[in-house]
């Protein structure tokens, strides 16, 4: 009981938004936002489609951002982590601490910001918004946990006396093995990247062309008359456009927008995430 | 050639091989986070720009100053953002723990697999949404002119709250925020611990006439009792990290609600992007990186004591 009350507490703020976009503007000026709104209008998604640029664009960012980050950050945690589950590798030992001290120790967020600014230039482009995402030492236990508990070593030992290359063992033999490990890190990392805000707040200051959806959305909570600017877009002049905006439900449909992704592909990869962390929580 | 060059060749073969996999993850780790810890030395200087302006020349000619950077540790800002960082994570790591474990055992105890699996899925959905797609969840319950609770009260005739400039519920709005984003999360850890308990447990129990809540009391806690305490010593050792998301999204960076969101790392952040002080702003981090890196070493001795298979290192 207290847990149905609760499970539907956790999805009740998405419904209501959901409600709310679906709200004409009038409903909402006379009654505020509501469950029951007094008259229903898809009139915020008519905008929302004519909005065009601005939103397309900023999807557009937040797949590419998402794709590009995923594959290079997989291969990448991929790549780390397969030698030090290998206990003959001379240097297990001291990359697995390279990578593990990052987790208890760093320079904080000034110095690491100023350094991948000014000395890495990784400012107003799309790198500055995967490269400081694309390591992550609690995806390199995770994945390394999964080498252990599933690739045996006799395996390897086998696919070296044969002859096989390190990379050839890695890429024929051992990788068809690890399948779900890999779609484990590769749905935390997308999902990482997908929900990704943070990094646009520091590396962004004046190319807006390249920002996701999720730091579109944060900037329209702080200047409010963003929606005015970008009506005239619309064609029609612009005053009269911002006064006819149906901006309250417009903001809630561009919420429902960056959710829907995440809301379809959760039933799929929930299995997946529920694996990872668990691993990565009884030992990272 | 000797047998045992054959094989030594063969191994530092085997290693170079290896050691180029390692390779990209290795340059991004020295680059990304090990350049930055050089970095603090800012925190002890006075940074400005020289000619030429570039990051290694200015450290390098900036001068000593010491621990002056470090002043701002007198200021009453510091004392309140550091309250609330500590207050924050205590009552969440508690509350936390005890409405998970509760939602997990209720979970497991659930006849129809079906419903456990529907509840689960609801309840994990937050943890995969942003702070920022949080915060309009919010703003919809608390929007000064259409929200939910202003309108309501308005249509009751009261006063409606300004949430966003009055302080007084942001401790149990943040609270909730909280519990409704993690519950999911650590529940579901809680639950595949105990769905890993040995039935025979149970039926053991039973047979010894045990009633549900004494099954529960004697196999199921005792059973997750280690997770219980690493997770919660691991927490305890992140004591001096809040959410930056939460703590600045959520309440629209209002600067009126600071007394109660200011936390360490929303402070860090606005010093920098306010003030542009490089040094105090460093120097808050370093310490805030010191004495969580020291709450890490102390809490993994202590579960390196309870438990030596579950500490970290």
């Amino acid at each position: 009981m207290i847990l149905a009350v609760f499970s539907l507490c956790c999805i009740v703020p998405f419904l209501f938004v959901v409600i709310i976009s679906f709200s004409s503007e009038e409903s909402i000026r006379q009654i505020g936002y509501s469950f029951i709104p007094i008259e229903l209008s898809t009139e915020a998604y008519s905008y929302v489609l004519k909005l065009g640029d601005v939103l397309w664009r900023s999807y557009f960012n937040s797949f590419l951002i998402t794709i590009v980050g995923t594959l290079l950050s997989v291969a990448m945690i991929v790549l780390y982590s397969y030698p030090l589950f290998r206990k003959d590798y001379k240097y297990r030992g001291f990359f697995n601490f390279l990578s593990f001290f990052t987790m208890i120790f760093g320079g904080g967020l000034v110095p690491t910001y100023v350094i991948c600014k000014s000395v890495l230039g990784l400012s107003d482009n799309y790198a500055a918004l995967i490269v400081p995402m694309l390591f992550s030492p609690f995806n390199v236990i995770i994945m390394r946990t999964f080498f252990q508990t599933t690739v045996p070593n006799e395996l390897i030992e086998a696919a070296t006396i044969d002859g096989s290359g390190e990379y050839c063992t890695l890429v024929r033999i051992v990788l068809p093995i690890v399948k779900p490990g890999i779609a484990t890190i590769s749905l935390l990392t997308a999902l990482g990247y997908w929900n990704e805000w943070f990094l646009s707040l520091l590396y962004i200051n004046k190319n807006t062309d390249i920002i996701p959806l999720q730091y579109l959305l944060m900037r329209m909570q702080r200047n409010a008359d963003f929606l005015a600017k970008n009506s005239s877009r619309l064609g029609a002049d612009a005053a009269v456009a911002a006064q006819q905006l149906p901006s309250q439900s417009l903001k809630m449909a561009l919420v429902v927008f960056i959710v829907i992704p995440i809301a379809c592909a959760y039933p799929f990869f929930q299995r997946y995430v529920v694996a990872g962390l668990t691993i990565g929580s009884v030992k990272g | 050639m000797t047998a045992s060059g054959k094989i030594s060749s063969g191994s530092r073969k085997k290693n170079l091989w290896l050691t180029t996999m390692v390779l990209p993850g290795a340059i991004w780790l020295l680059l990304i986070r090990y350049l930055p810890i050089f970095g603090i030395t800012i925190a002890f200087k006075n940074y400005r720009a020289y000619k030429p302006n570039t990051f290694w020349n200015n450290i390098l000619r900036s001068e000593w100053v010491g621990l002056k950077n470090f002043e701002f540790l007198k200021s009453p800002d510091t004392l309140v953002m550091i309250r609330n960082t500590l207050c924050y994570n205590l009552v969440w790591i508690i509350l936390g723990l005890i409405i998970s474990v509760a939602f997990a055992i209720m979970m497991s105890e659930l006849r129809k697999r079906f419903l456990a699996k529907t509840y689960q899925t609801m309840m994990f959905f937050p943890y995969f949404l942003s702070w920022v797609v949080a915060s309009y969840f919010v703003l919809a319950f608390l929007d000064p002119t259409s929200g939910l609770i202003p309108a309501l009260q308005k249509q009751a005739g009261l006063k409606p709250t300004s949430f966003y400039q009055d302080t007084t519920w942001w401790p149990l709005i943040l609270t909730l925020c909280n519990v409704w984003k993690n519950t999911g999360y650590s529940a579901v850890l809680y639950l595949a611990a105990i769905t890993g308990i040995d039935a025979s447990q149970y039926e053991a129990a039973a047979v010894d006439g045990a009633t549900k809540w004494q099954q529960i009391w004697h196999v199921t806690l005792p059973n997750i009792r280690t997770m219980i305490i690493i997770l919660l010593i691991m927490n305890v050792g992140k004591i001096f990290n809040a959410d930056f998301g939460l703590f600045y999204n959520v309440p629209q960076n209002s600067g009126m609600l600071y007394p109660v969101t200011q936390v360490v790392d929303t402070y860090v952040y606005r010093a920098y992007a306010n003030t542009h002080n490089l040094g105090m702003s460093t120097a808050a981090g370093f310490l805030q990186s010191l004495v969580g890196f020291f709450c890490i070493i102390g809490t993994n001795a202590i579960v390196r004591k309870i438990d030596s298979d579950s500490s970290l290192f």
